[in-house]
């Protein structure tokens, strides 16, 4: 573990044990934010329980499929638009305003297109991501070295090479920020459309268990999210530092 | 007297109005005639169509009219083969060892996997690279990877040799020293070699002949013959011949340098 990684671990078990002697004194109402520990025995019981089991894999299903999907969208788009200059410079204020447009009005919509399944889910997730990964493969493209485009030249490269030895690599470490972007992105879109138009997965379990007043399941559920989350963009964050360690010349 | 390897005759390169910008006439009439072997030099104030020089000689861009013939074959918006460049920027690629930076023209163009070991080797080993074969560009100095570009061009064995201010970004004493490993590449390999380059210093050190250009739209307004002997070094720079060239060089850049900077401004 580097250094980095200690400082984020003391500050994440200092913080939780700040919020458990908060609660257990009385600073913090109970009503409001439960101990720590009262947590993680709701996110135990929701691994246990089959019912919480079966919302969890289907969130996690709807993530993985509008991620991949976001991924090779976004992808694709991106070096549509790079190639399409004209295109490109007409959908940038759109792209950057982007954001500020509240996917979950087309919920709707979506379920009057692929119907009552979990496809709209998906759908809205894939739309919060893919964003996101256009403009990160935009960016990595742009940024490939005007250098690198005239050696391939010189070396007489076909299109096919180009694309697969220089461009593949030169512009991975942007697809990388775009898909650390789009695991988070996935995740917020499927389950916030879950948590507010659903009746399954982990949104739906959390507004159920809020709608219950029961904290304990719902700070558990919440506490499991974090720790997927957080799994996964760990994981790809190593992945990246191992990939690109030598590149930088560490 | 050795065989022409390239003839340029009436190259002009213009670049077509675009978006409210007006025509930039950048390069021309341009005549050059370099014979195989030569090493050749081109000076010139900022802007005055160089690098255009070198893209178009390159086919990395086309001339607007005009001729060029390298080994007698017209070249004209592509890069034919034999001819290997070196660009100014740190070209070489991050993700790739040295060695496979070196390699990876070769292992594109489909040579067998015996031939580009041998090629590389040999290419590293007289670079000065191959103790570091297994290192990354980011792990060399400014220098060293300036050599891999020129390793990783001359591993495909070029039979004229495109250099765009290769030593631009090097400090002035690593410069000389480059200039000299240049030098012994150039007799080994017998390459004819094209330098672009701002410094009137390096082309005096290293040239058989200088061309120096007019502000742009650039022209060749004077042809220097230095009469180096082959087996030259940096250490000519204290021969009194040495200041006489540079000296030549200023005489004809100077007025169009002042030119080029009243045009800038």
């Amino acid at each position: 573990m580097t250094r980095a990684d200690w400082i984020r671990l003391a500050l994440i078990v200092g913080a939780l044990a700040l919020l458990e002697a908060a609660c257990r004194y009385g600073y913090v109402s109970r009503d409001a934010v439960i101990p720590p520990t009262r947590m993680f025995e709701g996110a135990w019981r929701a691994v246990t329980s089959e019912e919480t089991r079966a919302d969890i894999w289907l969130t996690l299903q709807n993530v993985t499929l509008s991620l991949i999907l976001s991924l090779i969208v976004g992808a694709a788009v991106g070096l549509l638009l790079h190639k399409a200059t004209r295109l490109r410079r007409a959908l940038d204020p759109l792209l950057a305003s982007y954001y500020a447009v509240p996917t979950f009005v087309f919920y709707p919509l979506f379920i009057v297109l692929f119907g009552l399944n979990r496809w709209p889910l998906i759908a809205i997730g894939f739309l919060f991501a893919v964003v996101a990964v256009i403009i990160n493969t935009l960016d990595g493209l742009a940024r490939i070295p005007r250098a690198f485009v005239r050696t391939a030249a010189v070396m007489r490269l076909t299109r096919t090479q180009y694309a697969l030895h220089i461009i593949l690599p030169a512009a991975a470490p942007w697809f990388f920020t775009g898909a650390k972007f789009a695991v988070a992105y996935s995740f917020i879109g499927v389950i916030a459309g879950e948590f507010v138009v659903s009746g399954a997965g982990i949104g739906h379990a959390i507004a159920f268990a809020y709608n219950s007043f029961d904290n304990r399941m719902m700070y558990g559920l919440i506490v499991l999210l974090f720790v997927a989350v957080g799994s996964v963009n760990t994981f790809l964050s190593i992945w990246e530092r191992r990939l690109y360690a030598r590149r930088a010349g560490r | 007297m050795s065989a022409e390897h390239l003839r340029l005759t009436g190259v002009t390169r213009i670049y077509p109005a675009l978006e409210g910008h007006p025509a930039v006439h950048a390069l021309g009439r341009i005549d050059l005639s370099l014979r195989q072997g030569e090493f050749f030099s081109v000076v010139g104030p900022s802007g005055c169509g160089k690098s255009t020089l070198l893209d178009v000689i390159a086919g990395l861009a086309k001339q607007t009219a005009g001729t060029i013939l390298f080994e007698g074959k017209p070249v004209a918006g592509e890069v034919p083969d034999g001819i290997g460049v070196v660009f100014q920027e740190d070209a070489s690629f991050p993700w790739l060892t040295v060695y496979d930076n070196a390699a990876f023209a070769l292992r594109r163009a489909g040579v067998p996997d015996g031939e580009v070991r041998e090629r590389v080797q040999h290419t590293l080993t007289f670079t000065g690279l191959m103790s570091f074969a297994s290192a990354y560009p980011a792990q060399l100095s400014g220098g060293m990877r300036q050599r891999l570009c020129i390793a990783r061009t001359l591993v495909m064995r070029p039979r004229l040799l495109l250099l765009d201010e290769p030593f631009g970004a090097l400090d002035q004493q690593t410069r000389l020293l480059m200039g000299d490993e240049l030098l012994k590449l150039w007799r080994e390999t017998g390459a004819t070699v094209l330098l672009i380059t701002h410094s009137l210093d390096e082309a005096a050190l290293l040239s058989d002949r200088i061309g120096v250009m007019s502000a742009r739209p650039g022209v060749f307004i004077d042809l220097v013959e230095t009469g180096w002997a082959h087996d030259r070094d940096s250490r000519i720079v204290s021969e009194t011949a040495f200041g006489a060239v540079t000296a030549r060089l200023w005489g004809a850049l100077r007025d169009q340098s002042i030119k080029a900077l009243a045009m800038a401004s």
